[in-house]
């Protein structure tokens, strides 16, 4: 048995698929690529499989990861060969490496994601760079989620506007269990609808 | 890509406020996007209900490889849309697109439709609606697509008659061929739309609506129906192809979860059991077998590129397949390292079922769903379908000790002559069921009884039954909601006001065309959906149409009236369904077909395609 972790990009055809759904997918094309993934014991045997972190529905990324178990012992070239070949659009391997198995389960170690924001072109920008020094400089930022209240600002690890064509913000949230930032959040923070925006996950940073 | 889609962008604000937006946006494994111009004919299929359901669907699966494997011609599909989304889109003025290249439905050659059973009517005249195109076919001028229609609903096509430009009826494989060839054609000749759907009047198996004028009697009754044009032909016999083509084995793969998430590969069509209410085993007459080598080829071809996890085989009567027993050990030889699922479903109640079921499943989970459909000997003699009891007892007692803890058993209520004591007795057979697990398996035995409502079909011996009022029913239900309750039992059953709805359009005539649109336009929607479902907007629409919903219902039909899809052939003649019909009245059994020939009229129609093949390829036997 091997352990092996992907380096993916999601792209608008997956946009709108969640996490339980890409598990599906992805078991898919291990099946479409003949690649056998061990499965759990016990009544209902599931593929051993482990997805980083959840990317929200409706946005792309550039850095998803997944870990899965595979009962042989195939070469990453010959692995990769045959995920390539099997892959459905939306998908873009873009890097396979084996991981130790005793290494934790992968959505332990990640601490933070990093999202890129494009605004629409018909937002108006100015005045931005106010806005976010106006959050910057504030003690906290109460809001309320499914009910519950929570502080925004220190979730918020980075968070910079680059003023080029077009115009994006780079913002790095925490994202551990318990302190998850939503990007969508902090733009209705700043005043933005974000549904004229669009949102890519641009990386997550590990533990280790 | 091209002038006429929909901006990604301008769907892309909206859908972040909608359900489960992985509905709207295709781009599933295996859809076939070409580029719009490198096709001649551009067809979309429109599967009228949401994503989730529409997507499975065997047919427009069907066609759409059929159709995709043209170079002059592209399909593309498109489903309705869920209540938030159609208001997003009316809001956005965003009008019904196709899922490949997100263009609007009404830039199409052909708009068509698969319509399996009439509650999608009004989602019929909803996606044409949301489509800009006009509902009604009259209405439609040169650049809007021929609205075509097929599906097993469509063989009493008078209904949706005002809407639809041409039906499809029967098996759409060889046909949809010449519909594209017939359009291609009037396209390139600048023929104009009046001259495009006559033309298409000359394909066998299509039938146009706009070329023939119902008459009625004085009481309202179906006369007859004229010919407005004298090319049109009388009848209208269903196609059927003679051998069965290659299945489909590129399915779309969804990204999101529906309804079925497998392959599904039809082992044969048709039915020789003759259950007088079962309009399927009419309408897909003869059987026809695929050959167990080639059900194993297309499986492993349909595995490897989709990568599904589950496989169902579907047919009507899956225990009659001639090679059943060969087919299921090979598979589970070959597939049973996979981790696949393998349904099997529309099983004979014997133990060799159970033998079968236990093959397939490594791992038991689920339940065992078998169909008696009626609990007294008379009963079964006048629906045919003739069960021991002994042998349901057997075969249960078989199942609950094999390790299946639930077993469902399908029953129907409501068929012609029942009386409340054959009622009665679907609630002893249920005890006496459970009563049987128990013993095996002790308190975990489960039953669960579904208990449908008998719905009169057109071109069924019983399509002269009348349908029980809706006290009868509700008398029918709740004796069996008294006593089918307790521990392990479980019972679900239909609502007697939908199926009050599916019986008047089952059998209606072009006069309910109003009712339809009027039902629509009072906000009808999704009425095969239990919580959509508006009992008091139909109701009120056919007051306002001034007509009795029980005219087509619980009327009792004389046995020599004419019907209003009497010009649809479905190669049965109808004198042999009045035989059987009346045959029911005695208590008589029609033997299954295998055994003899009883002269349907099958052969006779279609004798031609017959003698195009070996004669094994039909399971029918030359007549005595």
């Amino acid at each position: 048995m091997q352990r092996l972790r992907i380096t993916y990009s999601k792209g608008n055809e997956l946009m709108f698929t969640g996490n339980l759904d890409m598990q599906k997918v992805w078991e898919r094309t291990f099946r479409r690529a003949d690649l056998e993934l061990a499965y759990s014991q016990g009544f209902h045997p599931q593929p051993r499989m482990h997805q980083a972190c959840p990317l929200p529905l409706g946005f792309t990324s550039e850095n998803e990861l997944v870990d899965f178990w595979l009962n042989s012992d195939e070469s990453i070239t010959e692995v990769l060969r045959k995920l390539k070949s099997a892959l459905q659009p939306g998908i873009t391997i873009l890097d396979l490496r084996p991981v130790s198995m005793e290494r934790k389960a992968l959505q332990t170690l990640v601490t933070a994601a990093k999202y890129r924001v494009f605004f629409d072109e018909e937002v108006d920008l100015d005045g931005i760079e106010a806005l976010l020094t106006n959050l910057k400089n504030k003690k906290n930022c109460i809001r309320t989620r499914r009910g519950k209240e929570y502080d925004l600002l220190p979730l918020i690890q980075d968070i910079v506007f680059v003023n080029e064509k077009p115009a994006y913000l780079d913002v790095t949230l925490s994202a551990v269990a318990g302190a998850t930032g939503r990007p969508e959040e902090v733009l209705d923070e700043l005043g933005f609808d974000f549904t004229e925006t669009s949102i890519i996950r641009t990386g997550l940073i590990l533990s280790e | 890509m091209n002038k006429k889609n929909h901006s990604f962008s301008k769907l892309k604000k909206i859908l972040p406020l909608v359900q489960k937006p992985g509905r709207y946006v295709g781009g599933e494994l295996n859809q076939v996007r070409k580029d719009w111009n490198s096709a001649e004919t551009h067809v979309a299929l429109v599967f009228p209900d949401i994503y989730d359901i529409g997507l499975p669907n065997l047919g427009i699966m069907i066609l759409y490889e059929q159709i995709n494997n043209r170079q002059d011609a592209l399909c593309e599909r498109a489903y309705m849309p869920w209540l938030d989304m159609e208001i997003a889109m009316r809001n956005n003025d965003i009008s019904l697109y196709s899922l490949e290249s997100f263009v609007p439905l009404s830039e199409f050659d052909i708009v068509g439709f698969t319509i399996p059973y009439e509650t999608l009517y009004t989602n019929v005249l909803n996606a044409l609606d949301l489509a800009r195109i006009p509902i009604h076919s009259d209405q439609r001028n040169e650049n809007h697509p021929i609205v075509i229609a097929g599906g097993h609903a469509v063989f009493n096509p008078e209904p949706v008659a005002p809407f639809i430009d041409a039906f499809v009826i029967g098996e759409g494989e060889e046909v949809i061929h010449e519909v594209i060839d017939c359009v291609r054609e009037s396209k390139s000749n600048n023929a104009t739309r009046a001259e495009k759907i006559h033309s298409l009047a000359q394909i066998p198996g299509v039938y146009i609506p706009s070329l023939y004028q119902p008459e009625y009697n004085d009481d309202s009754t179906f006369k007859a129906l004229y010919q407005a044009e004298n090319d049109a032909p009388e009848m209208i016999l269903k196609r059927i192809c003679s051998k069965l083509p290659p299945p489909p084995t590129r399915f779309l793969v969804p990204s999101i979860d529906v309804v079925h998430n497998r392959v599904a590969l039809e082992v044969m069509r048709g039915c020789t059991r003759g259950c007088r209410f079962c309009h399927a085993g009419i309408v897909t007459r003869p059987v026809r077998e695929r050959a167990a080598a080639d059900i194993l080829n297309s499986l492993e071809i349909a595995l490897k590129n989709t990568g599904y996890e589950e496989i169902a085989l579907l047919s009507l009567s899956s225990s009659d397949y001639t090679q059943i027993q060969e087919l299921v050990e090979t598979i589970v030889e070959r597939f049973s390292e996979r981790n696949l699922t393998i349904s099997l479903p529309s099983l004979r109640i014997e133990s060799f079922s159970v033998d079968l079921m236990q093959k397939l499943k490594g791992v038991r989970q689920g339940g065992f769903t078998l169909a008696p459909e009626a609990a007294s000997d008379r009963m079964r003699h006048i629906i045919n379908k003739p069960i021991q009891v002994d042998q349901l007892l057997n075969t249960a007692r078989e199942i609950y000790s094999r390790g299946w803890q639930s077993l469902k058993l399908y029953f129907m209520i409501g068929q012609p002559g029942e009386t409340i004591e054959d009622v009665q007795a679907i609630a002893d057979l249920c005890k006496l069921v459970i009563a049987e697990g128990r013993k095996v398996i002790g308190k975990r035995a489960n039953l669960h009884a579904g208990i449908s409502t008998f719905v009169p079909k057109p071109h069924t011996p019983f399509q002269w039954a009348t349908l029980d009022p809706l006290p009868v029913v509700l008398e029918k239900q709740n004796l069996l909601k008294d006593q089918l309750r307790g521990p392990g039992m479980k019972m679900t059953w239909s609502n007697p006001r939908e199926t009050i709805l599916e019986a008047a359009l089952s059998r209606g005539d072009r006069n309910l065309a109003r009712v339809i649109e009027t039902a629509w336009r009072n906000g009808a929607k999704f009425d095969a959906w239990q919580d959509q479902f508006n009992y008091n907007v139909w109701m009120d629409a056919f007051d306002a149409c001034e007509i009795d919903p029980e005219f087509y219902t619980s009327r009792l039909r004389k046995i020599d009236e004419a019907f209003p899809w009497d010009h649809i052939h479905t190669g049965v003649e109808k004198r042999y369904l009045r035989n059987e019909f009346l045959k029911s009245k005695d208590e008589k059994l029609t033997s299954d077909c295998r055994e003899s020939c009883h002269a349907c009229g099958i052969l006779t129609e279609f004798r031609g395609l017959r003698r195009k093949e070996p004669a094994d390829i039909w399971l029918c036997p030359e007549r005595a």
